[in-house]
């Protein structure tokens, strides 16, 4: 017990490791992520949720590093609450992004985290922004974390315009599947938010129950 | 023209970037590769053939560094030679493969250079097998380069067993467009070269008669 040396994973930074995606239908968006935090080679949380809300209808998918990734949702959410009470209704997913994309610039040199924002508002419907780096632009569907370098030709080849929820939803669900088999810092359950008009849908889906593939 | 600085290009190392896969089918193997040579940011060859033979019915695919691996095949190549003389008849894929595991793992501090074998042999049919950092393994197909990591949500996806020969091709043409559009070392045309018991044949696809995806 003397001199015991600490254990390694108490002194390496916390990383999300992560795979992460938001893609838009035409009312609506789905988020989706893994659930494993990494501290080196040591998995601390294996059933983390890194879909945080921004406001009813406005979500964002964490990742890159824990700590700086949750300051930053943590900040906007309060900023969008004061927001949305000066203007007196439901922010815009372009103002939470916007908010987003105005920490992750200014600290860029900093912060080591890349937040996907993505929300529905009646302005523009259903809206995907990625913030990464400090840029903002609106896309069809974003990925990201780690484990997004495995799934970009998958995503790219499954991708059409103007699929249905449900199909939106199949999509994440098997992207998420694949990513978490190739990546090592992706893994755990897979978490899914769902967004339209009318409801903001919160579901797990657990190991066993993610689609498999040919060599499993 | 007095004290002008070397051009970068001629310090930086040349690798293959590149994006390299082999799949197997009942009754042969189909290998697909890019054409992309960079050195740092430059490309100094964008119509490399990274598809090497190394017996008639035997072929390697390069990446990494261009001149380990180069070297790999033509000492392969050779080695490849002399021994089906001694055998007096065409050498099995897995001896080939055994040869190029030799040389990497014996030299796999010097070397950073992954080639996948594959081809056709009497005893065992079509076979694929990966190299990577001196290992030796069978597989139903393999991906290597920088480009393969995009493509490893793909091709879990979309690989099934048993697939003829065309439909390998496609899959071959079809991963290879994609990881192409994704990695910055990745590009140019695509090689293919088939191989089963009556033939070997070579082809090229051109940029334009690529396979286009969403967002192209």
């Amino acid at each position: 017990m003397l001199g015991e040396a600490e254990p390694q994973w108490l002194s390496e930074e916390v990383k999300t490791g992560t795979t992460i995606i938001a893609i838009e239908f035409n009312g609506g968006v789905v988020l989706g992520s893994d659930s494993r935090v990494s501290a080196g080679s040591s998995v601390v949380n294996r059933v983390m949720n890194k879909l945080s809300p921004l406001h009813d209808k406005i979500y964002c998918a964490l990742s890159g590093s824990a700590a700086d990734a949750q300051t930053i949702a943590e900040m906007v959410n309060y900023q969008l609450d004061v927001h949305s009470m000066e203007i007196g209704e439901d922010p815009l997913v372009r103002s939470a992004a916007t908010l987003v994309r105005n920490i992750s610039y200014k600290y860029k040199e900093e912060l080591s985290a890349n937040l996907i924002v993505a929300g529905w508002d009646r302005r523009g419907g259903g809206q995907v922004f990625a913030t990464l780096k400090g840029l903002l632009t609106r896309q069809p569907f974003a990925v990201g974390g780690s484990g997004s370098s495995y799934v970009y030709g998958f995503v790219d080849a499954e991708y059409r315009k103007g699929m249905s929820k449900e199909e939106c939803q199949q999509f994440v669900v098997n992207t998420l599947s694949l990513a978490m088999n190739r990546d090592g810092s992706s893994g755990g359950v897979a978490y899914l938010v769902t967004i339209d008009e009318h409801c903001t849908e919160e579901k797990v889906i657990l190991g066993n129950d993610l689609p498999t593939f040919f060599d499993q």
